[in-house]
């Protein structure tokens, strides 16, 4: 049977002895998003979790397409490749299955993965490429100076949408379920702990991680996740979600609880109307999708509520190790290529 | 009864017959006969888009067309002297190809009213005096194929397939061939079918047979060996030899090849023919879109492979914008463009050259890109081996831009000595490069080529980043330096204005030819046949050939000065056309024909000689 590298997904990564610190993963280079911007958290946290992770830094890979984001592989001192929109989980495809000995990590938006790229993103997600895609969510267009994304909620006003837009959006989340990811999480660019936590278990992850990162646009989108940070609501909004857990989320009288409903998804009840019993424990290691698919409609509508954490984890094997595989079942098979028997194959004859 | 056996030096048969009829396998059956006996040879198979057109229309014909010969030949041939038509469809698609006096071979047994009526035929043309200026061979296939069957436990649908070794052995009988080939192949074909292989080799034997003993042919021809060169010859398709040279280049080059690539004809046979050979470290990646398929060979390529992409001309518009990235993150790859007629989807199993301009140009800002094309199937191995040395050594992008009429065509090909392949081995940057000795600077150029270093992930110290956003020289930080950007588009267009390439060489046998032929890819074979016959008939004329067209050859221009005339036949309206004159002000004359069809040699022939004779 197939070694899927459960729970080792490393394992093929080069390592170093060497102490590294925060400072070995910063480029040279000036950072020029906007004051403010939530990708400096994320950049933060990039760089103070990655010494971690004891990986060789050469053997580390960061690729993006276009958009704010994706300036990100700029700023780290590791192998990097900014391309083109849309395009970041192709080129990172031919990377990874080329390469298992490396560490990729996809630095996308909401309109990079999900608009122009979004064909790129659901294969790479079905294929199961040994990549970490990180999604920073802001909900709108920004470098090309504010028009609405596919995240943005329906009726958004922004500059090509002044009556408000009219295409209902997509749930990241249930997307990469839907396309079959063998990973998928989303955590909140302010909550460093939270996020560093999510993106470890991604990197372990061996085959395709899709990390949603809610991430806060100042300029065109500012407090799209206020909800989520303001300590008045964010308890009762947000779910954490931990593998083996009950799901409950709140606090005293508003502490709630998440149960099957009977219309065949999960459903949000007052805590102290459900039984122990009856409080869905969350698995994110159960091979059928269609509960972590529910917990990710709960935020329909908008926001209502906003599951975080971990909704996937279920191992299968990479891209690149079946790929590999075959090479060397072929080699195993036929011994290694030799050109002259493979030009001399067929019918030839002979002059003298 | 002792037949009459006439020798000549040239025979050109077409098979023709419903889709399913299996016209391209006997075509293919005849093909490997005819190479195993020594004649020089080369095919044109024609065939439908679609895969089962409704059976016995006009637009289900496929048909496979074969010239061979006892001295070198260069095309498919103009006009077939044998047509086999397996049924009414076939004989009206292909008579008006068929020079009066030829042979026809029809199958009676589906020339019945339902069918005839399908194709507008009024009455039986095999029956009436319409076919009467040829000569005509009315033979039951089918039911002489049944009857010859009727021992074997198979059903009367198989058997009736197997009509085509019957024809198939009979045009075997015809001109002299080699029969163990065929048995041989179908024993392998049908290994786990051995009552059907059985029954398709009775058949091809019943079909020899059948030449031998009737009446209806009273003469066989013999074809003699043609002289080649000494060696080992195969057949070869301009696709098997492109994927054999893109191993070849693998090998050669001692980098893994990673082809990315989206079903497309008439290229998906590099796909196929590559997936068939891992065991050399290939890695085949069939992705979600053409896009995808440029794209990860560019990420491998990153990554150190020999990335390469395969497809068509609508794959290349989509590929365009990954192209530019591979343009200016100067890293190596290969586009090849099986080109076939369009625009947009056109038609798709149809030949054309109507994309040099697209290779050139068809990329937002300056992207200057090498771009070659070979001039035969064969030509493809050595052109696909050449694009990579390119690709390689200068680290660009690189478009081959073979055609449909080479890539399903065939011809012998002398195998080469491994040894006589050029040794096209890089190496990875691995110390840092900077007068510091310690940075590393992505961007800082060989003086001679000015190619750029390649340093792959996974070494240590020279971590760099590198994307489409405009670079500063040496450094590759970005930058949006006025100075600089000029700099850098002109240092990527004088990387590839100084590929080194070959001089063109000139054909001028007779010498003193004040007319010059010129062609670029695979109008080759008509071309130089269409000069034969032109010096035959007393004329000169003078041959080049251009294989490498970015950049062109170092003295072209001085060529094309150096004759009154210069003439130049395209499969498009004149692409290369308009380049030469925009480089080099010369008066070209231009002949296009742009039918999805390679050009006649006969064609071309009367072209030239206009030419020469015009004043």
């Amino acid at each position: 049977m197939t070694d899927t590298l459960n729970g080792k997904g490393l394992a093929l990564i080069p390592r170093t002895d060497a102490k590294q610190t925060l400072k070995d993963f910063k480029s040279d280079q000036e950072v020029r998003w906007c004051p403010g911007c939530g990708d400096y958290a994320i950049l933060a946290a990039v760089q103070s979790f990655l010494p971690d992770l004891g990986l060789r830094r050469e053997n580390i890979v960061f690729v993006s397409g276009i958009g704010c984001s994706s300036r990100f592989p700029y700023y780290l001192d590791t192998y990097g490749f900014h391309s083109i929109h849309g395009r970041a989980p192709a080129i990172a495809t031919g990377l990874a299955a080329s390469r298992p000995d490396l560490s990729v990590w996809v630095i996308t938006g909401d309109g990079d993965a999900l608009s122009i790229g979004g064909n790129h993103l659901i294969h790479a997600l079905r294929r199961n490429v040994n990549l970490n895609i990180l999604l920073f969510n802001n909900r709108i267009y920004g470098l090309t100076k504010g028009q609405y994304s596919p995240t943005s909620e329906i009726g958004k006003i922004t500059k090509s949408t002044p009556m408000g837009s009219l295409d209902k959006p997509f749930n990241p989340i249930s997307l990469a379920l839907g396309a079959e990811a063998g990973f998928v999480a989303r955590t909140l660019d302010s909550d460093r702990k939270h996020l560093q936590s999510v993106l470890r278990q991604a990197a372990e992850h061996r085959g395709a991680s899709l990390v949603e990162i809610y991430q806060n646009c100042n300029i065109f989108n500012d407090g799209a996740f206020d909800t989520l940070k303001d300590p008045a609501t964010r308890d009762e909004i947000t779910i954490k979600l931990e593998h083996g857990q009950p799901i409950v989320f709140g606090t005293g009288d508003k502490e709630q609880a998440v149960r099957l409903s009977p219309t065949g998804g999960v459903e949000v009840v007052p805590r102290a109307q459900v039984a122990d019993s009856e409080i869905l424990v969350h698995d994110a290691h159960n091979p059928d999708p269609s509960l972590a698919f529910a917990l990710s409609r709960l935020d329909e509508p908008a926001f209502q509520h906003v599951p975080v954490g971990v909704f996937r984890s279920v191992d299968r094997p990479s891209y690149d190790h079946l790929l590999n595989e075959q090479v060397q079942a072929a080699t195993t098979d036929k011994g290694t290529g030799s050109l002259a028997d493979l030009l001399h194959g067929g019918d030839t004859w002979t002059i003298s | 009864m002792t037949k009459q056996v006439q020798q000549l030096d040239r025979v050109i048969i077409r098979f023709a017959g419903d889709s399913g009829d299996g016209m391209q396998l006997t075509g293919d059956r005849f093909t490997a006969e005819t190479a195993q006996f020594g004649n020089d040879l080369s095919t044109l198979p024609n065939f439908p888009a679609e895969i089962r057109a409704p059976a016995g229309t006009l637009p289900g014909v496929s048909s496979f067309q074969l010239h061979f010969a006892d001295h070198d030949i260069l095309t498919p041939g103009d006009a077939p002297n044998v047509l086999v038509a397996m049924n009414p469809a076939a004989l009206k698609a292909n008579l008006g190809d068929l020079p009066r006096g030829a042979d026809i071979i029809a199958n009676t047994d589906e020339f019945t009213k339902r069918n005839l009526s399908k194709v507008g035929y009024a009455g039986n043309p095999l029956e009436d005096d319409s076919l009467k200026e040829w000569r005509l061979h009315a033979v039951p296939l089918t039911s002489l194929t049944v009857k010859a069957l009727e021992g074997f436990d198979i059903s009367k649908k198989d058997a009736e397939r197997a009509k085509n070794m019957f024809a198939l052995g009979l045009l075997s009988w015809l001109y002299h061939r080699p029969t163990e080939g065929t048995i041989a192949f179908l024993e392998a074909k049908f290994a786990r079918k051995p009552e059907i292989a059985k029954a398709n080799i009775a058949a091809f034997q019943a079909g020899w047979n059948y030449g031998e003993t009737t009446e209806s042919f009273s003469v066989s021809y013999e074809i003699k060996p043609a002289t080649h060169q000494p060696g080992t010859y195969r057949n070869i398709s301009g696709n098997q030899a492109l994927a054999y040279g893109l191993i070849a280049a693998s090998v050669q080059a001692k980098l893994p090849l990673f082809l990315g690539s989206y079903p497309i004809t008439p290229a998906s046979d590099i796909l196929h023919e590559l997936s068939r050979h891992k065991h050399f470290g290939i890695r085949t990646f069939q992705a979600e879109d053409e896009i995808a398929g440029v794209g990860a060979a560019l990420g491998a390529a990153f990554g150190g492979s020999l990335g390469v992409t395969t497809t068509s001309g609508p794959g290349v518009a989509l590929k365009a914008e990954t192209v530019g990235l591979a343009v200016t993150t100067e890293l190596p790859l290969i586009i090849v463009d099986v080109q076939r007629a369009g625009p947009s989807t056109g038609m798709p199993t149809k030949t054309e050259q109507t994309d040099l301009l697209m290779a050139m140009f068809g990329r937002n800002g300056e992207s200057p890109v090498p771009v070659l094309a070979p001039a035969t199937p064969s030509d493809c191995f050595t052109m696909a081996v050449e694009a990579a040395r390119i690709a390689l050594q200068y680290r660009t992008p690189v478009m081959l831009l073979s055609d449909g009429y080479l890539a399903n065509g065939s011809e012998p090909w002398r195998i080469p000595e491994i040894d006589e392949l050029p040794d096209i081995s890089v190496r990875f940057t691995t110390e840092p490069n900077g007068e510091d000795g310690t940075t590393y600077l992505p961007y800082q150029r060989d003086p001679e080529t000015l190619a750029r270093p390649w340093a792959v992930p996974g070494t240590p110290g020279l971590e760099h980043r590198i994307g489409g956003i405009e670079k500063a020289d040496g450094t590759g930080n970005i930058s949006y330096d006025p100075d600089n950007h000029d700099t850098m588009v002109r240092l990527r267009q004088a990387k590839i204005d100084g590929v080194d390439v070959p001089d063109l060489t000139v054909d001028d046998p007779d010498g003193g030819a004040r007319v010059l032929v010129l062609g670029w890819g695979s109008t080759y074979g008509p071309i130089a046949a269409a000069a034969r016959r032109v010096r035959a008939a007393g004329h000169k004329v003078a041959q080049a050939h251009l294989r490498h067209l970015n950049p062109l050859p170092a003295n072209t221009g001085e060529v094309l000065r150096s004759y009154d005339k210069v003439l130049l036949p395209e499969i498009n309206l004149g692409q290369l056309a308009m380049l030469l004159r925009a480089r080099f002000l010369v008066d070209v004359i231009s002949y296009n024909r742009v039918r999805g069809l390679p050009f006649k040699a006969a064609e071309l022939a009367a072209v030239i000689q206009d030419v020469i004779e015009s004043d």
